[in-house]
């Protein structure tokens, strides 16, 4: 993991990083990714994928059925800005060349 | 070939691909229980989970599922007996998740293929890749605000179809009949309305050019093509570009580029290619999706018959290609003439009816056969009045205009009106000696030698009759008259 593997990562989680701090996280990074590789040491060969520790092997569904909204105002109530039922932010448009 | 572009230094063959959305017509979305319908309040149709609330948990809808499994069937497809959904991660303010859940390395659905139907009576096989299930994305309306966006999460979450194909079409025309047929398809099955202006059906065509038997060329993907017509005028222009680039002396590089229908030109969206790193993992709210043979047996077993199919049939009862198609072209307009057949059986004059006569009314009016006013059983027992004899072929068009005018019964017009073909030997002798008697000059001249008057006397005799005598008892009184 170095520097250029961090901001990578960092402009696709949009975080915004500090001059320098790359360059020190990119070591803790490291460390991290090496302490879950010690799972590739267990030998997996003979066993079958996991889907969940619970038995169960399939998603549950439901049935079609309309059975939640009409909560406009709750849906709004954390946004930092709303108006006329709309949530509000910054003007974003698609980048155009 | 004629699918080929002329360019400066020889032929250019053009490939395209095609990604299909199709929306399923669920009440509720995809992994919430809140509504799919469209033109509700803002946000109002939101759960907390389309809203992207912490610790919430989506559960799959069993009614999306069973629809990517019938329109799988109907592409002719393999379907999976076990598929993954995944997160597709990116940053819009209209995906509150963060990311759009979605299907990867392993789809619902795998390879088939759906047959084309080519303007000149030709068909062509197109390949299906996959289909996958997936959540849409919300609303952004950028035009409330100078400085603002407003984000309306009503269609978040709604269950989308991608049917993505083969790179098997060779010219826009093969493009157009490739999402006429998908359309279509869909229609019939009942998975999705096809209804392109309103978006529940949407296309990314993905076009490149090769000199014929190369390899592949480097594609471009032309997003925001929303008709079957802009199918059409984007594939024409993207291809020439294309070959104009190249032999510039410049290349195709791989992107995204964006139809502009007003001005009709592909525009480069420069800047998402960096964004396109969507790190996929498989979504870890959801297990597997695994199927029974039972269920995947159950839905085929209720698949409507297809249009390939209905062609076929159609045309074993003596319809011409053509027609077959026009009538399948719809499924409520086979439907209309099947039920038309139900009361009148004769299979041809029935459609010449619905083609002809039907479909040119409401041409006019813009309305489709759903809104006929005419009933498919009266038009039938129109049929019946013209086979028994009761009226003649003319009759039953201006019998007919009326029925459309006022949606009245056939037989009640016919008989208000008094249009009830007269074959009355009598009544017909009558008239025809009324016409010999007022013509003695035109008589003399037949008798004479001038056969074609004869068709004179018959226009007399139909005029004088109000068009409602019997065409052939007509004909036979007079050549018995004149002899």
């Amino acid at each position: 993991m170095d520097a250029a593997a961090v901001e990578k990562i960092a402009h696709l989680a949009r975080l915004a990083l500090e001059p320098g701090e790359a360059e020190a996280t990119a070591p803790h990074m490291t460390r991290i990714l090496g302490f879950v590789e010690q799972m590739g040491a267990a030998d997996t060969d003979e066993v079958e994928p996991l889907a969940s520790p619970h038995g169960t092997t399939t998603t549950l569904e439901r049935v079609d059925a309309v059975t939640e909204g009409g909560q406009a105002a709750a849906v709004l109530a954390n946004a930092p800005e709303a108006r006329a039922g709309f949530f509000v932010v910054p003007k974003v448009v698609e980048q155009e060349g | 070939m004629e699918n080929q572009i002329k360019g400066q230094s020889g032929p250019w063959e053009t490939v395209i691909g095609m990604e299909v959305h199709a929306q399923v017509p669920s009440a509720a979305k995809l992994f919430s229980g809140a509504s799919a319908a469209f033109g509700a309040e803002p946000n109002a149709h939101v759960s907390y989970i389309d809203a992207g609330m912490p610790g919430m948990l989506p559960v799959l809808n069993q009614a999306c599922v069973d629809a990517a499994i019938k329109t799988g069937l109907g592409l002719n497809a393999a379907i999976n007996r076990r598929s993954v959904f995944a997160r597709k991660n990116y940053f819009y303010p209209d995906l509150p998740q963060g990311y759009q859940i979605s299907q990867f390395d392993q789809p619902i659905v795998g390879k088939g293929a759906v047959t084309i139907d080519l303007p000149d009576g030709t068909t062509r096989r197109i390949g299906i890749t996959r289909l996958h299930l997936e959540q849409d994305a919300g609303k952004s309306l950028h035009d409330q605000h100078p400085t603002k966006s407003y984000v309306d999460l009503n269609r978040c979450g709604v269950a989308l179809m991608e049917i993505v194909s083969e790179p098997d079409m060779r010219s826009a025309e093969e493009a157009v009949a490739y999402l006429a047929k998908l359309r279509m398809i869909v229609r019939y099955l009942g998975t999705c309305d096809g209804n392109m202006e309103e978006g529940s059906m949407r296309a990314d065509v993905n076009i490149s050019v090769r000199r014929p038997g190369d390899p592949l060329g480097t594609r471009a993907e032309v997003k925001n093509v929303n008709s079957v017509k802009a199918v059409g005028q984007a594939i024409a222009y993207e291809a020439r570009r294309q070959v104009e680039a190249i032999e510039a002396g410049g290349q195709v590089v791989q992107e995204t580029r964006l139809w502009d229908p007003n001005k009709g030109v592909t525009r480069s969206m420069r800047g998402k290619e960096e964004a396109h790193d969507y790190r996929y993992f498989p979504d870890p709210d959801l297990l597997p999706l695994e199927l029974t043979e039972a269920r995947i047996e159950a839905i085929r077993a209720g698949l409507p018959e297809l249009p390939d199919a209905k062609k076929v049939r159609f045309m074993g009862m003596g319809l011409s290609a053509y027609d077959a198609g026009v009538l399948v072209a719809e499924a409520e307009r086979a439907a209309y003439f099947e039920a038309v057949l139900v009361g009148h059986g004769d299979a041809k004059l029935a459609a010449n009816w619905v083609l002809n006569e039907l479909l040119g009314f409401l041409n006019k009016d813009g309305k489709d056969i759903a809104q006929s006013p005419v009933e498919p059983g009266d038009l039938a027992s129109l049929l019946g009045l013209m086979a028994d004899g009761t009226i003649s072929g003319k009759i039953a068009k201006d019998v007919f205009e009326e029925m459309y005018k006022t949606g009245a019964a056939p037989g009640d017009i016919v008989e208000a009106k008094g249009l009830k073909q007269v074959a009355d030997a009598g009544a017909i002798g009558a008239l025809v000696d009324g016409v010999l008697a007022a013509h003695t000059d035109k008589v003399a001249e037949y008798k004479a030698g001038k056969d074609r008057l004869f068709g004179f006397f018959v226009g007399q005799v139909m005029k004088a009759s109000g068009g409602k005598a019997a065409p052939g008892a007509v004909n036979a009184l007079l050549r018995e008259r004149l002899r």
